[in-house]
């Protein structure tokens, strides 16, 4: 038998995802296409949310979405019944997260038609998606009123890696044990520098904010 | 839950070596795994030797995983202490300006060929 060699390697893992992410972000810069990498639990109103702020958007800057899940297209199809514009469904193959690689095929194959905001709808998980960067410009996550204000405590890599944490159903508010100022103190001892944004998907309540938020980003993006 | 995801960028990153390398077929491969990465050793070797199997390189290769204890710093008293028992809240001085020093690794140590 031949002598066992070693041969050391010594790398992350993720060293050539984050090298994937990082070239992907410098592509979408030239040609001045934001990715937003929008992360949440399932269940946490997703698509509602964005099916509002798409609305609120759509006369302003021209947006596409990719939807990312491990299986069907009930979400793609949702979309863009609600809002009428480019829509594509992703699917992971029993993944639970999508990677730079992935993210870089599904833009390939959505019509960004000059798109200035793709929008792309992670799986829906706080675990693992937020190991991954995806080589989107931020990352958002909606946290919904139901789930509980101890979140931030309990999936501190997802809140630390957010740029803008949006807290949905709060028009469910008085039904739930959710302190709002709580859970605002959490996000803060996990990521000071992450913007939260109380709203309610289902009565539009916030949604402007988040919606000007995202715009000023876009905007910021292409300009700089 | 992402494990199997890992052992596909583990294939991709042990295949390139072993290119490079001119190695036809890899026995061991070494990780480094942290106690606080959130890789579950058991699920990944599970998962391994599904996918492992179906490569002419990796067939029969064992995963074999060191595990890195997950250490935390404290930037008020500049002590360290052990991050799975005592979590953000530093058991010194009660502090939580405090940061993971190391425990967060998935990394390839070396390969056996």
């Amino acid at each position: 038998m031949d002598p066992v060699k070693v041969i050391e390697i010594k790398k992350s893992v993720f060293a050539d995802n984050d090298r994937d992410a990082d070239e992907l972000r410098s592509e979408l810069k030239r040609r001045g296409v934001f990715l937003l990498n929008l992360m949440s639990s399932p269940g946490s109103g997703k698509t509602t949310t964005l099916i509002r702020t798409i609305n609120l958007l759509k006369d302003k800057i021209r947006v596409a979405v990719m939807e990312a899940d491990i299986d069907s297209d009930v979400d793609a199809v949702k979309i863009q019944a609600a809002t009428g514009i480019p829509s594509i469904q992703l699917h992971t193959g029993g993944m639970c997260h999508l990677d730079a690689e992935m993210t870089r095929q599904g833009l390939d194959n959505v019509d960004l038609g000059g798109a200035d905001l793709v929008i792309l709808e992670n799986v829906g998980n706080l675990v693992c998606p937020a190991e991954f960067d995806t080589g989107a410009v931020c990352n958002a996550m909606i946290l919904s009123v139901p789930e509980g204000d101890d979140k931030p405590l309990k999936y501190p890599l997802m809140f630390s890696i957010c740029d803008v944490v949006v807290i949905n159903k709060m028009d469910v508010q008085p039904y739930f044990d959710f302190d709002l100022e709580k859970c605002r103190e959490y996000i803060r001892m996990r990521n000071p520098k992450a913007r939260v944004i109380p709203i309610s998907a289902k009565t539009g309540e916030g949604v402007e904010q988040f919606a000007a938020w995202l715009l000023e980003a876009v905007n910021n993006w292409k300009q700089h | 839950m992402h494990e199997l995801g890992i052992v596909f960028y583990i294939i991709r990153d042990v295949k390139q070596v072993a290119e490079e390398n001119h190695v036809g077929h890899v026995s061991t491969v070494v990780m480094n795994i942290g106690e606080v990465s959130t890789v579950i050793p058991e699920y990944l070797t599970d998962c391994w030797r599904w996918a492992a199997d179906r490569e002419e390189l990796l067939r029969g290769c064992e995963l074999r995983v060191l595990t890195i204890p997950a250490v935390t710093w404290c930037d008020d008293c500049k002590r360290e202490y052990g991050t799975v028992q005592y979590g953000k809240k530093c058991p010194h001085c009660g502090s939580e300006h405090t940061w993971l020093l190391r425990g967060n690794e998935v990394e390839i140590k070396e390969i056996e060929v």
